[in-house]
């Protein structure tokens, strides 16, 4: 393959991002949006042409005896600082990149799209269309990042697109918090990501993936047994790189900014916030993974983070009001569950069977069918809010006759993510659950009742907003289905959910480019299917109906219930740390020596100038005889005082 | 006799050359045809000349027998001081068409090339007579110039005040150098003091000598204590001759005193004369400092500001080495770019509206953009605001005299630091006045003159852009690098 479709599929988001930035103010609404569709449209059918090529041509390019090749298309020297060190920009594909090309460039086409309809009365709507351009080139640059340190930069880039997008609402106070809190967090996790990244290519003297991947024991022996705090190098490494993908991928404790992040138009929520950037974390285990087999200790780090956030976030989300703050937390718990497979996944043999590529396997597949059902479901809260004019649940009930479409699609996209045969969360989770109950029975059992809370968080929501009780409002304000361009994304999201569980991922996508072959485990998809059944049924009797049952459920562990509608309290804490702690006791401290000991010295400096300027002022007489005089008093005073120091 | 080696003075006789053109063009002319050709032929004429100093190579030769060199170096400082001489010409162009000036402006022209061509001498010159010789063909027209506005009283206190001190400044350079003739045993070549004088024969008479060769230096460069004419002399000459002054007569001090100092009393650098230097750039800095806080009038802000400059250049003569000339002809060349361009903006508003008070530039930025964008670079560079010129060149002559790692050299460095801390105040003053202050703006909206336009747009392109390309730093050193003879005669 050449290289002029992978540069083209980079060149045109970031030329559609000029255009619409620079001359976006020129433009009408209708071109800005329209030239916005298709240049992503052009761009997701050439991702399409490549991704294919790669999976489907069998070119011995890209699959040698039925081994998928990593291939670098181009890899070009950017900046050579010295001889060792030389950053480099490319475009590797290999199966994971691929199957993100998809992804990116069909979650943003059909966000694109949406956005059209959804956004049509926003001012800034030129901006919009350039920041989401500028998001999409971001994204698919960090896919297709043959190093670590270009997977950094664009790792920046998406996060000033992000934090771009989500203050969209420049006017609204709370968006601008989201969008610095989103910011000033991830920024914080980045932090670890580029100690990460020092610290390993300080030992293996290189930033590029193929050569760090293809030879982990050889990085792990570079390390020459170097220990900090009883984990070698390599560990702090990887665990320090996995601190950047906790903050992009919300993990706790870094996880306080994506609830907030909803401030964003819906959409940007659909693309940056539950699709695609936030798997950002998931993708860089992923891409990253061989190195993280080689230090176990990092991959339990990475299993424990997952495995408490998946349970902590599925908790929360039972008890949020606003309907995006629920999927927020979905969002979170869903990821998490991804991390948690990757986790499981380490290179060891349990009772004779590697199970190293089934977790591996089974994250990316969920990777693939979570961004479209959750994009799915969150296109269709949209479509909600723009109905309603609220994000708030107790605002909405019995609009299943309203909005048919929105009411159908968003049922499918809760099928899908509680993981109901024959929809695509079925399959993903199905493979996940195994890869864990392989592991360690433990990871099973409490990654099925994450399971199992996930599908009764998501029916509560499905019954709260299209049965229990309708909203008087409605007489006033009939709420009707979207329009066509709203609606096509979210009818083409949901038959990709219906049918993307049959997709034979494990002969596409696997750690080492083998095949890998796909059963149902019996036992296991039986107790998922199982306890996601009963949850359902559970949330059915307790919220098809207006009734007294969420009351006094409520009443009956308020401070449980309390605590989790506060998100037990994490930003809390964070305040505390940050205002009382940091600002309070640090920061005034620094301040009062800035202003007086620092301050006071400039101060002082200047008044003592300017009083000296105005005493030597009688030097400067007028007097020509004065002048000379005190000219050769210079002169005879240079040569005593010179022969009185020498002599 | 060998008449052939004239020929080595190539940009000696290109200036001369012109004067002469100039000179007969100015005789014959009628009084009524002179007033409009005489100023494009000289700033043509002079232009293509300094064209062909650049472009014609040095050729290293050493002639009379051993009183005159010409090498890469030297030509290298005469091409920079022509540059900064055809901006002079060029800002000038419109004072000398003035009803006052124009039936003398000749005058003003020739005066001003037999200056240059003393200069060029005093550059040149590896013998003290023939340096005499081009310190006073380079001091004394000067004094005519300076006097040009004869009708003006301020400019008659001025010359005198600058003639009295150039005698006396000359008095006891001769005083000095009649000590070292004394002490050289019948020598007065650079090549025969360098070997005579010596570590072991330190005495008072030669330190005594080296004190009043400083001083009689200084008078040119305006060191403190030998300044005290500046601030009077620059305040009372026509602005035109203020520029050339504070940049080109300036600039050609610095270059012959580190000629001197390096190649005659190189071997006593650390033992004397290093530390007569370090305590008066010190001076230098600071006093030029102190007083121009105070200054109101732009003129004699530019003086004050001008002597705490030369403080900085002379820095490149406290590192004396390779590096230390390399960064002071470097310094050189930015400081003409930067102080022509403030004084091309001063001259011009005097021009057009008599004004040179601080105060009257309050508000400027409504009538005169242009003039207050070109003002403001100006004073950036000399404060040494990155990404400005001014910048890198005090970066890179701090960095030369750092280079010899001694810890007196770094509080040098420091002390020059801190001052210009303090220079930052002073020439902000201005941009404050300029911009920030509410006042309603004194200097009504004019169109400036073609000369100025095109003298200012030099200045600009040259504060931007010398420090962000490279390539005339490295034509600084590799010109220094490549007059071998002038390394090998170092002491240090």
């Amino acid at each position: 393959m050449g290289i002029t479709l992978p540069i083209l599929i980079l060149a045109i988001p970031v030329a559609m991002f000029l255009i619409l930035g620079i001359g976006g103010v020129f433009m009408s609404r209708k071109t800005a949006g329209v030239l916005g569709i298709l240049g992503m449209g052009t761009t997701m059918t050439l991702a399409y042409i490549v991704a294919f090529t790669y999976f489907f041509s069998g070119s011995p390019e890209f699959i040698v005896e039925g081994v998928r090749q990593q291939v670098q298309l181009f890899d070009v020297t950017w900046l050579a600082f010295t001889q060792k060190l030389v950053v480099n920009i490319g475009f590797i594909l290999d199966p994971i990149s691929a199957m993100m090309l998809v992804v990116i460039t069909t979650i943003s086409f059909m966000v694109h799209l949406y956005s059209w309809g959804y956004m049509e009365h926003e001012p800034g709507f030129q901006r919009y269309y350039a920041f989401l351009s500028l998001f999409s080139f971001s994204m698919l640059g960090l896919v297709v990042a043959t190093n670590i340190f270009q997977m950094y930069i664009f790792w920046e880039l998406v996060g000033v697109s992000s934090y771009l997008l989500i203050g969209f609402f420049y006017k609204l106070p709370s968006a601008v918090s989201a969008s610095k809190k989103a910011f000033i967090v991830t920024r914080f996790a980045d932090l670890g990501f580029l100690i990460g990244i020092l610290v390993l290519s300080y030992y293996s003297e290189s930033f590029n993936f193929i050569t760090l991947t293809h030879n982990p024991e050889s990085v792990l022996m570079s390390t020459g047994g170097a220990t900090f705090m009883g984990c070698s190098a390599l560990t702090w490494a990887m665990v320090l790189i996995f601190v950047g993908g906790m903050g992009k991928s919300a993990m706790m404790p870094l996880h306080i900014w994506l609830p907030d992040a909803m401030e964003g138009p819906t959409p940007v929520s659909a693309l940056i916030h539950a699709a695609t950037m936030v798997v950002a974390g998931v993708y860089l285990v992923a891409r990253m993974f061989p190195l993280y087999c080689v230090v176990d200790a990092s991959l339990t780090f990475v299993t424990c983070v997952g495995a408490i956030t998946a349970f902590y976030a599925a908790v929360v989300a039972c008890t949020q009001l606003d309907i995006k703050r629920v999927l927020a937390f979905s969002t979170i718990s869903q990821i998490a569950f991804m991390m948690v497979s990757l986790g499981v996944a380490y290179d060891r043999p349990i009772e004779g069977i590697h199970y190293t590529g089934l977790g591996y396997m089974a994250g990316m597949f969920h990777l693939f069918t979570h961004a479209m059902f959750k994009a799915l479901l969150f296109l269709g809260a949209g479509a909600l809010i723009h109905a309603v004019h609220s994000n708030n649940y107790t605002k909405m009930g019995g609009l299943r006759k309203y909005m048919p479409i929105t009411h159908l699609t968003f049922l499918i996209g809760c099928l899908a993510i509680a993981g109901i045969w024959p929809f695509s969360g079925f399959f993903s989770k199905d493979e996940m659950l195994a890869a864990m109950f392989a592991n360690h029975w433990f990871w099973g059992a409490w990654m099925t009742m994450v399971a199992g809370l996930t599908a009764f968080y998501m029916f509560r929501l499905y019954y709260l907003i299209f049965w229990w009780d309708e909203n008087p409002e409605y007489a006033e304000h009939r709420p009707h289905d979207a329009p066509w361009q709203m609606s096509v994304p979210l009818i083409f999201l949901a038959a990709v959910s219906c049918v993307a569980g049959f997709i034979p991922f494990g002969e596409l996508v696997t750690w080492n480019g083998e095949p890998y072959h796909i059963h149902i485990e019996g036992a296991v998809a039986a107790t998922s299917l199982t306890v996601a059944v009963l949850a359902i049924a559970l949330a059915t009797v307790m919220y098809r109906k207006k009734n007294e049952w969420p009351a006094r459920v409520k009443n009956m562990w308020p401070g449980l219930w309390t605590a989790a509608y506060h998100r037990f309290y994490w930003d809390e804490i964070y305040m505390f740390i940050t205002h009382k702690i940091i600002f309070g006791g640090i920061c005034r401290s620094i301040a009062w020596f800035d202003r007086h000991v620092i301050d006071g010295a400039m101060n002082g400096m200047a008044w003592i100038t300017q009083k000296t300027s105005f005493a030597i002022r009688g030097m400067q007489s007028g007097q020509i005889q004065a002048y000379v005089l005190w000219y050769f008093l210079g002169a005879l005073l240079l040569a005593a005082v010179t022969w009185l120091a020498l002599i | 006799m060998d008449y052939s080696q004239f020929g080595a003075m190539i940009p000696e006789l290109i200036v001369l050359g012109i004067f002469l053109v100039v000179f007969f063009a100015d005789l014959i002319a009628g009084d009524k045809s002179r007033k409009c050709f005489l100023t494009p032929l000289t700033t043509v004429l002079f232009a293509l000349g300094t064209v062909a100093i650049w472009v014609i190579p040095a050729s290293g030769e050493t002639v009379f027998g051993g009183m005159y060199v010409n090498d890469s170096a030297t030509n290298a400082i005469k091409a920079i001081l022509n540059i900064g001489v055809f901006i002079v010409f060029l800002q000038s162009a419109k004072w000398v068409e003035s009803d006052e000036v124009a039936i003398r402006k000749g005058e003003f022209y020739e005066l001003l090339l037999v200056t240059l061509f003393g200069m060029y001498l005093m550059v040149s010159a590896r013998h003290f007579l023939l340096f005499i010789i081009g310190l006073e063909s380079a001091s004394l027209p000067l004094a005519a110039m300076v006097a040009f506005n004869k009708n003006h009283y301020e400019s008659h206190e001025a010359a005198v005040k600058y003639i009295m001190t150039a005698v006396f400044s000359s008095a006891i350079l001769l005083v000095g150098l009649s000590f070292v003739y004394a002490f050289s045993g019948g020598s007065l070549y650079f090549q025969d003091l360098a070997v005579t004088i010596q570590t072991g024969s330190m005495s008072g008479l030669l330190i005594v000598a080296l004190a009043f060769v400083i001083a009689g230096l200084g008078f040119k460069l305006s060191l403190v204590p030998f300044h005290l004419w500046t601030a009077d002399v620059y305040q009372g000459a026509p602005t035109a001759i203020t520029s050339y002054l504070s940049v080109i007569s300036k600039g050609s001090a610095a270059f012959a005193f580190f000629i001197i100092f390096t190649q005659c009393f190189g071997s006593v650098y650390s033992d004397a004369w290093e530390w007569m230097l370090y305590a008066v750039i010190i001076a230098t800095i600071t006093v030029g400092n102190l007083f121009a806080i105070r200054q109101k009038n732009m003129k004699r802000f530019m003086a004050f500001s001008s002597i705490s400059q030369a403080g900085y250049i002379m820095l490149g003569a406290m590192a004396a080495d390779t590096l230390g000339l390399a960064s002071m002809i470097f310094y050189i060349f930015v400081y003409i770019v930067s102080n022509l361009g403030a004084f091309a903006v001063i001259s011009t508003i005097e021009n057009q509206t008599g004004r040179l008070s601080m105060d009257d530039y309050n508000g400027l930025h409504k009538t005169n953009p242009w003039l207050s964008f070109a003002m403001t670079l100006a004073m950036f560079s000399l404060a040494g605001i990155p990404p400005f010129a001014g910048f890198f060149s005090k970066i890179l002559i701090f960095t030369s005299v750092t280079g010899t790692g001694s810890m007196a050299l770094y509080m040098l460095v420091l002390i020059a630091l801190i001052n210009t801390i303090i220079s930052l105040y002073y020439y902000l003053l201005v941009v404050k006045a300029i911009w920030i202050s509410p006042e309603a703006p004194k200097v009504e909206s004019f169109r400036s003159d073609c000369g100025s336009r095109i003298a200012l747009w030099i200045c600009v392109a040259g504060i931007v852009f010398f420090g962000l390309v490279p390539y005339i730093y490295q034509y600084c050193v590799s010109s220094v690098e490549a007059s071998a003879g002038f390394l090998s005669m170092f002491g240090v």
